[in-house]
């Protein structure tokens, strides 16, 4: 990943289609709506130790993200750009369409208030109650946790199922641009990865760009991706006809 | 904890013991200190299981806390099915299959629609069997956390590659569950017909719950 500081510069934002721009602080959380058609850029400054994720159709909670249907409907549990982030309805809330880091982990879960006493021994933030404060701020709460999304984060697999930690997965310029295919609500929990093994607590700042991205185009990289995508985007579009 | 004699558990003297016919949704408590079995008696049949803290069922089986808990995404003899508040659910105290899948999820007639065609949204689903026997209990879709998929053989490459493969499940595979507290168990005999989790025949399973020893 040398290259992801100049891939940033490469890949810079007309500051005229900037929507909003944001930076969130380490142990906080952030939530908000994503319109369709526009992208969400979550840019690692600092040396990301991960950064936990859940979303939802915006219009509808109950559809959510589904990490076992990303997965394998993708037949690949590393999410890397040209996926897409499958709901539990068959449908597409997120398209990763830019991704200069390349490891992303949605199988480990994250932190809560013992893992965090286990490694910190004490009770900085923790994800788990992060999500349920942001839910609970949208009428939502304990059940709309699924499993969730780790970007910036890598959770090697090994054949006998056995799961570990892989140091430098992200560094600072690494970024993920995430276009949203229908109204997404997105929470982000600013914590360190729940495996990461640091012990002193020291999540470092997010920053987040909303963005005016443009319309995909006919040979859209993740839209033509596989015919399982092409299907996917049949039943995504179907819900704005 | 758990350290029952499972060989001394007799058929004769279980508490229930029912077929659970090919495709069927199932429901039911099972208390503190029982034990359920579950019977793959044709081979290669996917049971697709969620569990609940049955008196708080807003506590409900998770499958990131397990595997992480246990460093390994397979569950098998020794798993302890953690709750996404972290206690116990039940531990897997016997299993003659080998491994099970938790990273999977369950089919559902939408994700089926994009896995295998539009037109395969018509056919019966797990999430349909799940919906069906939650709704008794006063519960609905966001119930539906994560689950297990019993006796479904689903490897997990370096490179991150999932794929449903062909089973490793004997007929007559067993797999035992001491329950760590009053759980509900909710069961979708999985009718995929699609891929080789269910060897594209879905068959008959065995259920039976023993006391406590």
């Amino acid at each position: 990943m040398s290259t992801a500081q100049t891939t940033e510069h490469s890949l810079e934002i007309d500051p005229t289609l900037i929507l909003w721009d944001e930076i969130i602080p380490g142990g906080a959380y952030w939530s908000r709506v994503i319109q369709r058609g526009t992208t969400l850029r979550i840019v690692d400054l600092e040396g990301s130790r991960g950064l936990s994720m859940l979303c939802y159709n915006a219009d509808n909670g109950v559809e959510r993200y589904n990490a076992a249907d990303t997965a394998k409907i993708q037949f690949n549990a590393f999410l890397k750009k040209g996926m897409v982030l499958y709901s539990d309805m068959g449908r597409v809330l997120f398209s990763l369409t830019e991704d200069t880091c390349g490891h992303h982990d949605t199988l480990a879960g994250c932190s809560n208030v013992a893992t965090n006493a286990a490694k910190y021994g004490d009770d900085s933030r923790n994800s788990r109650d992060n999500f349920l404060l942001a839910l609970t701020k949208r009428n939502m709460g304990k059940k709309d946790i699924m499993p969730n999304l780790n970007l910036f984060s890598q959770v090697a697999i090994e054949p006998d199922g056995s799961m570990t930690w892989v140091e430098g997965a992200s560094q600072a310029g690494c970024f993920v641009d995430l276009r949203a295919e229908m109204n997404v609500l997105a929470i982000l929990s600013n914590c360190p990865h729940v495996l990461d093994p640091v012990t002193a607590y020291d999540p470092k700042p997010i920053r987040v760009v909303v963005w005016k991205s443009p319309a995909p185009g006919a040979d859209d990289l993740c839209r033509t991706a596989s015919p399982e995508a092409i299907r996917g985007f049949q039943n995504t579009d179907a819900l704005f006809i | 904890m758990v350290s029952t004699t499972q060989s001394e558990l007799d058929s004769k003297l279980a508490v229930y013991d029912q077929v659970l016919a090919a495709r069927k949704p199932w429901a039911q408590v099972i208390k503190k200190g029982q034990t359920l079995r579950i019977v793959d008696l044709g081979g290669n049949q996917a049971v697709d299981f969620l569990v609940y803290n049955a008196d708080d069922p807003s506590e409900r089986y998770s499958a990131p806390d397990t595997i992480r808990m246990q460093g390994n995404i397979f569950i098998t003899t020794g798993t302890k099915l953690y709750s996404n508040d972290g206690n116990a659910l039940m531990t897997v105290v016997k299993d003659t299959c080998g491994k099970h899948d938790t990273s999977g999820g369950a089919c559902s007639c939408e994700s089926n629609s994009v896995r295998f065609g539009l037109d395969k949204k018509w056919q019966h689903a797990c999430v349909e069997n799940f919906l069906y026997a939650l709704k008794d209990y006063g519960m609905g879709k966001r119930d539906m956390t994560s689950n297990i998929n019993f006796f479904m053989n689903v490897p997990v490459s370096k490179d991150g590659t999932l794929e449903i493969v062909d089973g490793i499940s004997d007929p007559g595979s067993i797999v035992d569950l001491y329950a760590e507290m009053n759980a509900l168990v909710v069961i979708s005999n999985c009718p995929q017909m699609n891929n080789p989790c269910n060897a594209y025949n879905p068959t008959p399973i065995q259920l039976l719950i023993w006391d406590a020893l």
